[in-house]
């Protein structure tokens, strides 16, 4: 249904958007596609804004025109028509055409060839536990920034253990609840390398605004390098890691693995950003945040380590910034 | 009968329906008081609600704002929600029916004056014990739906004052629907047979009968929701057998109807007043009142299409798109029944008329957005963004506030006495036309750029920054035309003495 047309007209109204707010980079945008399923229901978006607008123009034309406009005498035979017309006619044929086509939009799930790349996403208050399955049948599991290769039908398997979420890449598609007591799968594939941005976009507490996650499509081999770096166990120890407690909660793969409670920070230096999207990955940002996590996320199930001294909140930040 | 015995006959009746004074007059059931109690109630409401969402406007004028902490934005937004729905949208019909149903129908009063300050009492005392929450920092937080587990196990006592609180306006609701029905059935004036009620009691009917099916499923929502958070039964909690899915279902069968239930009266006040200053009878009355039937009999089959994401075969997807799709034709009808009978009439441009132009220029508006988010696979990008945000304000400004608006205009002469300014609702109106525009169009963009709903802040430099500013701007402009609305009543309570009611 894309004709030309319509990608002109999303064309250019896009471009006109992005020069009123400034040019930014709409890495979460839902029109500004980076997938299959986003570049198909962006243009039905588009197509469905110019079909609204016409319909709302000729209806208010013809309202105006009634009220304001000098009018011949009408039968009662005519408003007659008007109502089978436009009240019963004209949206029964639109709509009927409108769900024929939308609805062929529908994806199809559980569809039962396998999908190339499977990832679990486990939503939690706030933020994501991934699990990457591989080709023996074993999971990888990171947290909070999603490696995907491109044009790869990836499945999510989408579950919760507390609160309802959902998971949402606007640039690659649609979003999908994660509710506790069920599994659901969602089906995206990526068509554009680059970086964009997911969100939990049902309402999850306090901190469900900062809830997000950086989406990285890879090109060529880059996704394989990534996950085979991925793959290995952590590249150094730490004492101040260890000797503050960190382990209790998260796994750093060859190091500690008895708690699992927050998320895994095996590889944590390689990600770009700290708390589920929140703050940029900096050493900065990261004593702030072991200093005083609930302050910057509030609700966050990680403790102030504010009573730790300065010098070992710095060594731990160091450590981590470190496991690339 | 001789003319002392008229007299005494006319003193006796007067003294029956005379209004009690003092301290009595808390205890009057006359239905053109009561009336007003509940609309001037009701209104108090919607103002207080209005300024709850100005706060939230003000902390999302600007990204990582930290005007109000995640906490209170929480309570603020649950707490618009609530009040606007439960105790402005649905007890605004209730109240403008009780004050203006009887004379329609050619009757004193409603067959049960009682139940109707019954109901007026439990209203009250329901909504300022849940309005009052907030100023204690333990209003609801878990949005309006209140999904569990996030409101049976994470809310404070927030989630019980909801539920509480709600009880009594279920209450209100349901005395309200058997008070009209009834009033529509049994009070006509001799010789108006159904076929001849004015069309707002037909759609007071309609109305009334939606809401005995539509708030049960509520109502049993809320014991289970009650009796797991106070004596932890597990109906939603799934460690135990429960199901999370069971309350989205509970609440939407009620909560879909009740977008009808809210958008059905006022379409009525429509077809009273378009016809008046059309100078003659609507067009299509047999069409009107059937496809208002019609609305009602679809409205209980699409309550599916608020849970589009919850992981649904897609079957049902497709079925309740469908029917999604299939409510916006009697929609359709009833407006085109409007434009008809001012395209045969000749118009009087007045205050009322303003307004109900500005109600179909917005409501089309959010029915169209309707028809984009009930095609499902939209709806996965637009479902809980403010796509939805502007859309659902569409669908209840215009399909609600302004023809609510058109009613204060051309029923207040009836209810007081005395007319309304015109300079003044010419003010009001452009301030609320423009200014609500200004703050709704651009939520359309700002939802598919990626903006969530329900988040108390946002990053910079994902490209929504100005839009949001935007919509702030507007709403200021919006809430300005209360102001004016509220300088128009006092002016005419000022006039000289007029009828009195």
């Amino acid at each position: 249904m894309p004709s030309i047309l319509h990608r002109t007209i999303a064309l250019s109204l896009a471009t006109g958007i992005s020069l009123l707010v400034g040019g930014c980079l709409f890495e979460q945008s839902a029109l500004h596609p980076a997938g299959r399923d986003a570049s198909e229901l962006s243009a039905l978006a588009w197509f469905m804004f110019a079909a609204a607008v016409v319909v709302w123009a000729i209806v208010m034309g013809a309202t105006i025109y009634a009220v304001l406009g000098k009018k011949k005498p009408r039968s009662e035979r005519f408003a007659d028509r008007l109502i089978i017309g436009g009240g019963v006619a004209f949206p029964t044929i639109g709509l009927a055409i409108l769900l024929v086509f939308g609805l062929s939009l529908l994806p199809s799930w559980t569809s039962a060839d396998t999908p190339d790349l499977r990832v679990h996403v486990r939503a939690e208050q706030f933020w994501w536990r991934l699990g990457y399955e591989q080709a023996d049948g074993s999971v990888v599991e990171t947290a909070n920034e999603l490696h995907l290769p491109n044009d790869a039908t990836v499945e999510f398997v989408l579950s919760s253990t507390d609160v309802i979420h959902s998971f949402w890449i606007p640039a690659l598609g649609g979003k999908m609840d994660a509710i506790p007591g069920r599994t659901n799968q969602l089906r995206l594939t990526p068509t554009k390398p680059g970086t964009y941005r997911g969100v939990c976009a049902e309402f999850c507490g306090p901190s469900h605004a900062l809830m997000a996650f950086p989406v990285v499509v890879h090109e060529g081999s880059g996704f394989t390098e990534w996950m085979e770096q991925q793959r290995q166990p952590a590249s150094a120890r730490s004492d101040a890691f260890l000797g503050a407690g960190c382990g209790g909660c998260h796994v750093v793969r060859g190091v500690s693995e008895a708690g699992s409670v927050g998320p895994d920070l095996t590889h944590f230096g390689s990600r770009s950003t700290i708390g589920a999207g929140t703050l940029a990955n900096t050493r900065e940002n990261l004593i702030a945040w072991i200093t005083t996590p609930g302050h910057i996320k509030p609700g966050v199930g990680m403790p102030s380590f504010m009573s730790l001294p300065e010098a070992e909140r710095a060594a731990i930040a160091d450590y981590l910034m470190e496991l690339r | 009968m001789t003319p002392d015995e008229k007299a005494a006959e006319t003193r006796q009746l007067e003294q029956v329906w005379a209004q009690p004074r003092g301290w009595r007059a808390f205890s009057d059931v006359n239905n053109s008081t009561v009336g007003l109690w509940y609309i001037a109630t009701a209104f108090a409401f919607m103002l207080f609600a209005g300024a709850l969402a100005l706060i939230i406007r003000l902390q999302l004028a600007v990204p990582e704002n930290d005007l109000v902490p995640a906490e209170t934005f929480n309570q603020l937004f649950t707490l618009h929600g609530t009040v606007m729905m439960f105790l402005f949208a649905v007890p605004i019909f209730e109240a403008v029916a009780i004050l203006i149903l009887p004379a329609m129908l050619g009757a004193r009063d409603l067959p049960f004056p009682r139940l109707s300050a019954f109901g007026y009492w439990c209203f009250l005392i329901g909504g300022v014990f849940v309005s009052s929450s907030i100023f204690f920092g333990q209003a609801p937080d878990a949005g309006w739906f209140m999904y569990p587990p996030l409101s049976t196990e994470q809310s404070g006592i927030g989630a019980d004052i909801w539920l509480l609180g709600l009880s009594f306006i279920e209450v209100a609701s349901i005395a309200a629907a058997v008070e009209l029905i009834v009033g529509v059935l049994k009070c006509r004036a001799p010789g108006m047979h159904i076929n001849l009620t004015p069309l707002y009691g037909w759609y007071v009917l309609i109305v009334g009968a939606m809401i005995l099916f539509a708030f049960p499923p509520l109502i049993a929502g809320d014991l289970l929701f009650e009796l797991e958070r106070l004596l932890d039964w597990p109906f939603f909690d799934v460690t135990r057998g429960g199901d999370p899915i069971l309350w989205q279902h509970l609440f939407w069968i009620f909560g879909h109807p009740e977008v009808y239930i809210i958008f059905l009266p006022a379409i009525a006040l429509l077809a009273m007043i378009v016809p008046t200053f059309a100078q003659r009878p609507i067009a299509g009355y047999s069409w009107i009142v059937l496809s208002a039937l019609g609305t009602g009999f679809l409205s209980f089959g699409l309550w599916v299409h608020h849970m589009f994401t919850t992981g649904l075969p897609s079957i049902s997807l497709g079925f309740f798109a469908a029917a999604s799709e299939a409510v916006a034709i009697p929609t359709g009808i009833q407006i085109f029944a409007f434009i008809a009978t001012v395209m045969l009439g000749t118009v009087i441009r007045s205050v009322p008329m303003l307004y109900c132009l500005g109600a179909l220029a917005i409501f089309i508006v959010g029915g169209l957005t309707g028809v984009m988010v009930a095609v499902a696979p939209f709806d996965f990008q637009a479902h809980d963004t403010y796509f939805i945000v502007a859309h659902l304000h569409y669908v209840l400004i215009g399909g609600m506030l302004f023809p609510v608006m058109a009613g204060v205009h051309y029923y207040y002469p009836f209810a007081r006495g005395k007319m309304l300014s015109r300079t003044l609702g010419i003010w009001s109106f452009w301030l609320m036309f423009i200014g609500f525009n200004v703050a709704f169009l651009p939520m359309h963009l700002t939802g598919l750029l990626g903006m969530p709903r329900r988040v108390f802040t946002y990053p910079a430099g994902l490209g929504f920054e100005w839009l949001n500013l935007i919509s702030t701007v507007g709403a200021f402009v919006f809430a300005g035309g209360f102001p004016a609305l509220c300088v128009g009543l006092r002016a005419a309570q000022a006039q000289g003495a007029g009828r009195t009611a």
